[in-house]
């Protein structure tokens, strides 16, 4: 699940918590006890995510639907 | 559900059985696929598939007593098909085909046969395929038998020799003029030989000195054609009456000895598994409905036989039979591209599989439980039984996908919670006869009905009418949460208890069904059938144009329920409608999509559902379950509810609607409950939660792709709450809009807005499962 594959160019979002741009991080998801890491963009500071429509809506449905037939 | 009772549900679908020509052959011809070859000109394909059954094909299709004709379900529809003359024809007509196949490993066995009719020379045929070394003794000087009683026209001389060079390619070794019992005894065969097949024509059985029955017949057993000396087999012209000749039955005879001896030879049992040799009546139902009735094709030269072109059009009228009664009518299994044998293998593997990939999560979850399909079938066979078993062992082992049930089952606690589930006796009475169920789905799609009906039913029906506003749990069985269901189903039995036992009067057919089957001591009663019987509200008759017809679409729930179906036609008839049948209605009707929450695990499927459905008829359409209503009108038909007729406000066209969204449904049904709690009960409504005073601005494209994403508007003021509280959320550098998400229970919501003047707009929302771990770095 690549942050840039889904997003292309540059996120225009920042924490309006702590006012900073996003970055590209790990951040650990799972599902139905499965854990992997993935490169999404979060705040820096507070660790704040940012799922985009189209990663909601295309890989991780897609793995959704993997890991519930598994 | 165990793999025993499965391996019978699977038995019981006919749908692999072979076809009734195939099943008389006594060498089983695939006369289906060579029919099929030879439609489509591929005469090489078509020799090939008869030749592999029988082994003196240039014979047999000249002279062949073809019991497959007499059975042949085409002679239902016209004439039977010619399938003799169509085997002549593919050998004719094919180009010259190589013999296939490998040398067997040769075997240290050899067999004696005695007699070179067509019995014996099969068995040595198929034997020495087999790597035995086969020895024939033929008393003539000629091999062949009684194959020489059929004229020469019939029969020539040359077909006969190239069918026989079969027996030389495989090695056979022929003593002619060597008659047994004056030439050989049986008694020298059986000790030089490790096994001997006697099948020596209408030659006297006595003359070979062989064990007889009362009757002078020879003792042979039909299954093995063993003997009474286990190293003997023995079958051809001497089992049959003299008269009674079949060279296919001969042929037949030969195969099955030669398994039987091959049985004996390698010690493994000469019984087990035989059911399938030799000719036997088919399960394969074949409906000849709507097959237009066509005469053979005419030869014309019967001498010769078909022509190509003869042979191709003769082979076009084999209807290729098959049942599929089931998948013809149900969208369902037809979009699965199988039919129910195969997917309750698949059903039985999926339970089974303990690592690895669930293939057939889809198909257990899509069928809508219907029952069409026990309705159509020769055997009964409900695949809604199997689906469902199927979904609650899922459930049961931890294995449903959560994806694809929950959210009508959200739903449903959402009916049976305090927002809108409500119980009382009628306003002003001490007790109640009966209670009114309308059910949660008419609820959320017309709450004005139920509201009038309750009032209608109080002023007809006497000793006090109570209300009961939840759902039936139907979601919970469909889904397979067996103790979801019978918690809550419990909860309401025992609230009709304590209102002592009244008559319960069901406007959703689905509701009637669940009381039937799990409160089958409460006395039930539809609700048509009390407007039936009361007589109707007054004044209805403006919503109607006399005589104009409404095709009913019965609910699938009603099935078995004639009674119901019969009320509702009288209700029509007496608003002045004519009544229109669809082709599958009344104990054949189809389910809307609804059912056992298809349209939830697969939208698609129950899309193209409603769009066959709403194909059938021109005319407006009358359903009298609120879910059939909605879902029919979602495919943009023009479809009443019975109580659009009898409720609607004169002149208002409700067949015209679209059904309200997730969202309304749910405040339909809290507004419903709040306005009778105060209107006839003069109780407070309860207090909203905080997230429910925020107002929300959705434009109505939104709206569409909202409901197709299962989002509520209470998701959207839950994150929105959770976001301008904790300040969680992010802030567009470009366009201003904030995003949050939040997580209420299962699935994280996000919602992209903006605030202003109190309110706050909408542009976007949408959903995951997958959870996301945030830490502070
Ligand atoms: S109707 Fe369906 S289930 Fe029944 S025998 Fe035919 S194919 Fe099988
Ligand atoms: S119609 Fe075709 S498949 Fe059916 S019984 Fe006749 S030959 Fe066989
Ligand atoms: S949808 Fe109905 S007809 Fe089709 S398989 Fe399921 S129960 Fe049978």
């Amino acid at each position: 699940m690549n942050p840039k594959e889904a997003v292309p160019g540059k996120v225009e979002w920042l924490c309006s918590k702590c006012g900073l741009p996003l970055e590209v991080g790990k951040v650990e998801v799972g599902y139905l006890g499965s854990m992997f890491p993935v490169d999404l963009y979060k705040c820096p500071k507070c660790g704040q995510v940012f799922v985009p429509v189209e990663l909601a809506e295309g890989k991780m449905a897609e793995v959704e639907k993997l890991l519930e037939d598994k | 559900m165990d793999q025993e009772e499965l391996g019978k549900l699977e038995a019981s679908c006919t749908q692999e059985q072979p076809p009734a020509c195939a099943a008389a052959c006594p060498v089983h011809v695939d006369v289906r696929a060579m029919a099929a070859a030879i439609a489509r000109g591929d005469f090489a394909s078509a020799a090939k598939i008869f030749r592999k059954s029988v082994p003196f094909p240039g014979i047999i299709s000249r002279i062949c007593d073809h019991p497959c004709q007499s059975v042949c379900k085409r002679g239902e529809v016209g004439e039977a098909v010619s399938i003799r003359a169509l085997e002549k024809a593919c050998l004719d007509w094919a180009k010259e085909v190589s013999a296939s196949g490998f040398p067997p490993s040769a075997k240290d066995k050899r067999v004696a046969v005695v007699g070179a009719g067509l019995s014996g020379l099969t068995a040595a045929f198929e034997l020495a395929k087999k790597g035995y070394s086969a020895e024939v003794f033929e008393k003539e000087s000629r091999l062949g038998g009684s194959i020489f009683r059929f004229s020469r026209e019939q029969l020539p001389e040359e077909v006969i020799s190239a069918d026989l060079k079969a027996l030389e390619k495989v090695g056979v070794t022929i003593r002619l003029s060597a008659e047994a019992g004056r030439d050989m005894l049986i008694d020298d065969l059986c000790s030089d030989f490790d096994a001997v097949y006697l099948a020596p024509g209408e030659q006297l059985a006595g003359e070979l000195g062989f064990g007889l029955d009362a009757a002078g017949r020879w003792i042979i057993d039909p299954l093995t054609l063993g003997t009474t000396n286990p190293k003997v087999f023995a079958g051809g012209a001497v089992r049959r009456p003299s008269g009674n000749r079949s060279p296919i039955g001969s042929m037949a005879d030969g195969r099955r000895a030669a398994i039987s001896i091959d049985r004996f030879l390698q010690k493994v049992s000469l019984s087990a598994s035989r059911s399938s040799e030799g000719a036997f009546e088919t399960r394969l139902f074949t409906s000849t409905e709507g097959i237009e009735p066509l005469p053979a094709t005419v030869m014309s030269d019967v001498s010769r036989g078909y022509s190509l072109e003869e042979a191709v059009s003769e082979a076009k009228r084999c209807i290729q039979c098959q049942c599929l009664e089931c998948v013809k009518v149900c969208e369902y299994l037809n979009s699965f591209k199988g039919y129910p044998k195969k997917y309750i293998r698949q059903i039985y593997n999926n339970l089974s599989i303990v690592m690895g990939h669930r293939h057939a999560n889809k198909l257990i979850n899509s069928c809508s439980l219907c029952g069409l399909c026990r309705e159509v079938c020769p055997e009964n066979l409900h695949m809604g039984t199997v689906c469902k078993d199927a979904r609650g062992i899922m459930v049961e082992q931890g294995r449903m996908p959560p994806s694809a049930h929950e959210f009508p089952i959200r739903d449903m606690l959402f009916s049976n919670s305090e927002k809108s589930a409500l119980t009382r006796c009628q306003p002003g009475k001490s007790g109640c006869n009966h209670l009114f169920f309308p059910g949660c789905q008419l609820s959320a799609s017309a709450p004005e009905h139920v509201r009038k009906t309750y009032g209608f039913l109080c002023e007809k029906l006497e000793g006090g009418v109570g209300l009961m506003l939840r759902c039936c749990g139907a979601p919970a069985e469909w889904s397979g949460r067996t103790q979801l269901f019978s918690d809550s189903f419990g909860n309401i039995a025992a609230q009709w208890e304590a209102m002592e036992r009244p008559r319960l009067i069901f406007a959703c057919s689905t509701c009637y069904e669940i009381f039937k089957t799990h409160l089958p001591e409460a006395d039930i009663v539809s609700l048509w059938e009390v407007l039936d019987r009361t007589g109707l509200p007054e004044g209805v008759c403006e919503n109607t144009v006399p005589g104009r017809s409404l095709a009913i679409h019965d609910a699938c729930g009603t099935r078995h329920e004639k009674h119901i179906h019969e009320a509702v036609r009288n209700i029509l008839r007496k608003l002045g409608f004519a009544v229109e049948e669809l082709a599958l209605s009344g104990e054949r009707t189809e389910c809307c999509g609804y059912g056992g929450l298809m349209f939830f695990a697969n939208p698609e499927l129950a899309r193209s559902v409603i769009r066959k459905r709403i194909a059938q008829s021109d005319s407006d359409y009358l359903a009298y379950c609120a879910m059939c209503r909605d879902y029919l009108a979602s495919g943009g038909k023009r479809t009443w509810h019975l109580l659009d007729l009898l409720f609607g406000a004169p002149g208002e066209d409700l067949a015209n609607r679209k059904g309200p969204v997730y969202t309304l449904r749910r405040e339909h049904r809290a507004r419903l409950k709040d306005a009778l709690l105060e209107e006839l009960w003069g109780e407070e409504p309860m207090e909203k939660e905080k997230y429910g005073r925020i107002r929300l601005r959705i434009t109505d494209e939104l709206r569409e792709t909202l409901e197709r994403r299962q989002i509520l508007d209470s998701d959207i003021q839950k994150v929105i709450d959770f976001a301008e509280s904790s300040g969680a959320k992010l802030l567009n550098s470009h366009t201003g809009h904030l995003l949050a998400h939040y997580k209420p229970a299962a699935v994280t919501y996000w919602v992209e807005y903006e605030a202003a003047e109190g309110q706050f707009t909408v542009f976007n929302a949408y959903c995951h499962r997958m959870e996301i771990t945030e830490r502070a770095s």
